[in-house]
């Protein structure tokens, strides 16, 4: 495998930052002990895990002991959902929009919950999402930034939803997505439980964490050493903590250079292509947020009728372009995406999607290879 | 040539690429997600699909993931379901064949700039002096697929690979064991992929999709002499599970009427016919009237027969076949098969 010429699938994992392997380092071949010990080796490691939570609760607007470290985003959507189900009564209720990552997804539909409907360009339905809302929801879920089309959900008005008529609800959101672009410490502070993945924002895979405000009851799902103040029982993953810090903290240093550089980069993007490709259709722009500046800044989502993603994947990934469509599932096929289902985009258009997803380390030359390569895809894939 | 090969994560296809990839071709393994269905098992499951990237991977050639499971469903399973509705019986891996693996996937190739498919098929291609190509037996007669592959037509015979057709089952497994493919010892696949026996069968799969009718069983004089469950179930020329036994000679399912709800039985004679209609015929390249031999089943032998070709000689127009003997009636909705020697001149459904 060679480097490839375009990097566009960020959304999916992002390559890690410099700031955070070189902080983790110490962790892998020197500093090893179980940082619950008592020994000196133990102390050592315990203070790198109190540092790296006092960097993340910095970054993230809260309180060093309202950070949880998990396993990845999975975990932390999973315990938020399953958690909180789990301390109320029989019969209570949790809520998600339509859109959701399925790591919120299916713990809702699993746990019989109530689903809410979108609009076309994926913003949450509000008076759906009031009609959804009464006494017996004790969760709700609604995500910060959707990963397939990078919308960002105003979760300010949903907070007041929830708090007018759901008052035994907690609210969480869904950051994983949204953590690179939007400064998560203010634009989730209205929500109980926020879920964030290292490897989204330049860290490594397998850590993330979960915001639990002070106050909210969550059960933990995995039960055992007790660490994490019974939260979540385990031994640390003291260098992927460690180094989901150091890029939490790198990331947010840089973002708003990052927005305003990775935007303008997206945005030549997506014109070029909708310029060169006919009949291609951007995705998330209509519907009450008419534009793109209610998308996330590296997210370039486009619809090309009678063209199949499978194929057109196939072409770019050929060109050294590396892009994605829906989700995959365990056997690498692509499948139909929920997220545009509910967005109502036509079947016709929906299989012919493409996510081009930038990120922090995207440069110029990358846009242009992408800018070559996918109009004479689509021209070569397209069924006329 | 660059060559994309169906991997199914079983042993056959395994050295199809092997062998390919060993002749200096250049290689691109795939395997279709076909099923998802309720359990993840079969065919296509995801272990299987682990299977082909592992082998891929040892071969050192890319390997990918098609999912065309919106075309198997309308393709294959649905009309699987309508045929025994109708009292049909349908051999669904020839629908894949002709829909999924000799159309879409070969389209699908022929769009992302592959000269030709390969699959580990148990057959192989010939060419005739005059340029046409056909359909061959593969070496190891008892695992000979020529006949799941009749109906691959000039247009696709000069585009399709059969690398393991000149070898025996035997040979295939010990060149992937002399190879250390995981899928050396890896048992064959068996009957319908989408259905298995941990998902209850066939009756199980049809029950819900289908009306599964109960009816009687009746004799040549239709007195009712047992009953079935489900008359969507029974095929022509079936012997058990009629609730009929114990007679002195053994009565066969001679007629199927799903509509009356009812089954009729006679003796073994009741079944031989002396001449078997075929519809929807696939020619391999023009139809052909006089002697051949005809196959009526994946497994069976072929017998001497005389094709007429009903009405104009055009491509799916219905064939009579005059046996030289007589034969065992064909289900309708079997495949027969219409061969001259070893070659593969077309085929079609029984009447």
């Amino acid at each position: 495998m060679s480097a490839p010429a375009a990097y566009l699938d960020h959304a999916a994992t992002a390559p890690m930052r410099p700031e955070a392997i070189e902080a983790m380092l110490p962790f892998l071949a020197g500093t090893f002990a179980n940082p619950s010990g008592s020994h000196a080796g133990a102390r050592a490691a315990r203070r790198a895990v109190d540092d790296a939570r006092e960097d993340l609760a910095d970054v993230l607007g809260c309180r060093p002991g309202e950070v949880v470290f998990t396993s990845g985003g999975t975990e932390a959507d999973n315990q938020a959902v399953t958690g909180a189900l789990a301390r109320r009564p029989a019969g209570s209720v949790a809520v998600a929009t339509a859109v959701e990552h399925h790591a919120v997804l299916t713990p809702v539909e699993a746990a019989g919950g109530r689903i809410v409907a979108v609009d076309g360009g994926g913003v949450v339905d509000l008076e759906a999402l009031a009609a959804a809302l009464d006494a017996d929801v004790v969760v709700a879920s609604v995500m910060l930034a959707n990963n397939e089309v990078g919308v960002v959900q105003p979760l300010d008005d949903v907070a007041a939803l929830v708090r007018e008529r759901a008052p035994l609800a907690v609210l969480h959101t869904d950051a994983v997505a949204a953590f690179p672009w939007v400064d998560v410490a203010t634009e989730a502070a209205a929500a109980d439980l926020v879920s964030v993945s290292a490897h989204k924002f330049g860290g490594p895979k397998g850590v993330g964490a979960l915001v639990v405000r002070d106050g909210v009851d969550l059960a933990p799902l995995l039960l055992g050493g007790g660490q994490e103040r019974d939260r979540r029982s385990g031994t640390h993953n003291v260098a992927g903590i460690v180094g989901m810090a150091a890029a939490a903290r790198a990331t947010a240093d840089t973002r708003a250079d990052t927005v305003a550089r990775i935007g303008a980069c997206r945005d030549q993007l997506v014109e070029g292509l909708l310029a060169a490709v006919p009949g291609a259709v951007e995705t998330g722009v209509t519907g009450v947020a008419p534009d793109r500046t209610h998308k996330v800044a590296g997210n370039a989502h486009l619809c090309f009728a009678d063209v199949e993603s499978e194929e057109l994947l196939f072409l770019l990934d050929r060109e050294g372009v590396w892009a994605s469509a829906a989700s995959a599932c365990a056997s690498g096929a692509l499948v139909a995406s929920h997220v545009l289902a509910a967005m109502g985009v036509s079947p016709r258009l929906a299989r012919g999607s493409l996510r081009l997803s930038l990120g922090w380390s995207t440069h110029d030359a990358e846009v242009q290879a992408a800018l070559e390569a996918v109009p004479a895809a689509v021209a070569r894939v397209r069924r006329r | 040539m660059n060559v994309l090969v169906a991997m199914s994560g079983g042993v056959d296809s395994s050295v199809a690429a092997a062998l390919l990839v060993e002749a200096g071709h250049a290689v691109t393994g795939v395997t279709m997600k076909l099923w998802g269905g309720e359990s993840d098992t079969g065919c296509c499951s995801v272990s299987d699909v682990d299977d082909a990237r592992r082998v891929a991977d040892r071969l050192g050639i890319d390997h990918h993931t098609f999912a065309f499971a919106d075309d198997f469903t309308a393709r294959v399973v649905e009309p699987y379901a309508a045929d025994h509705a109708a009292g049909r019986t349908p051999n669904p891996c020839i629908e894949c064949n002709r829909h999924l693996k000799f159309d879409r996937l070969l389209a699908r190739a022929d769009t992302l700039g592959f000269d030709a498919v390969a699959t580990g098929h148990h057959a192989r291609v010939s060419q005739r002096g005059d340029g046409t190509r056909r359909v061959g037996r593969g070496v190891d007669a008892a695992k000979d697929q020529s006949y799941v592959l009749h109906m691959l037509d000039q247009a696709q015979l000069a585009r399709v690979v059969f690398p393991v057709g000149g070898h025996t089952k035997a040979e295939v497994r010990a060149l992937a064991a002399g190879r250390g493919l995981r899928t050396a010892t890896k048992a064959d696949s068996q009957d319908v992929c989408f259905i298995t026996s941990g998902t209850g069968g066939r009756g199980r799969f049809l029950d819900g999709r289908v009306p599964l009718t109960p009816g009687r069983v009746v004799d040549g004089r239709g007195r009712q002499v047992g009953r079935v469950d489900a008359v969507e179930l029974v095929t022509l020329g079936q012997r058990r599970g009629l609730g009929v036994g114990g007679g002195a000679a053994p009565r066969y399912v001679v007629d199927v009427d799903p509509v009356a709800a009812t089954v009729t039985v006679g003796g073994v004679d009741d079944l031989q016919v002396d001449s078997q209609r075929v519809a929807a015929v696939a020619w391999a390249d023009t139809p052909v009237s006089g002697p051949a031999l005809v196959q009526t089943s994946a497994h069976g032998s072929a017998a001497p027969a005389v094709l007429r070709v009903d009405g104009d000689a055009r491509p799916g127009t219905d064939v009579t076949v005059q046996w030289e003997r007589p034969q065992r009636r064909v289900a309708p909705g079997q495949s027969i098969v219409f061969y001259d020697g070893a070659e593969v001149l077309g085929g079609g459904l029984a009447f």
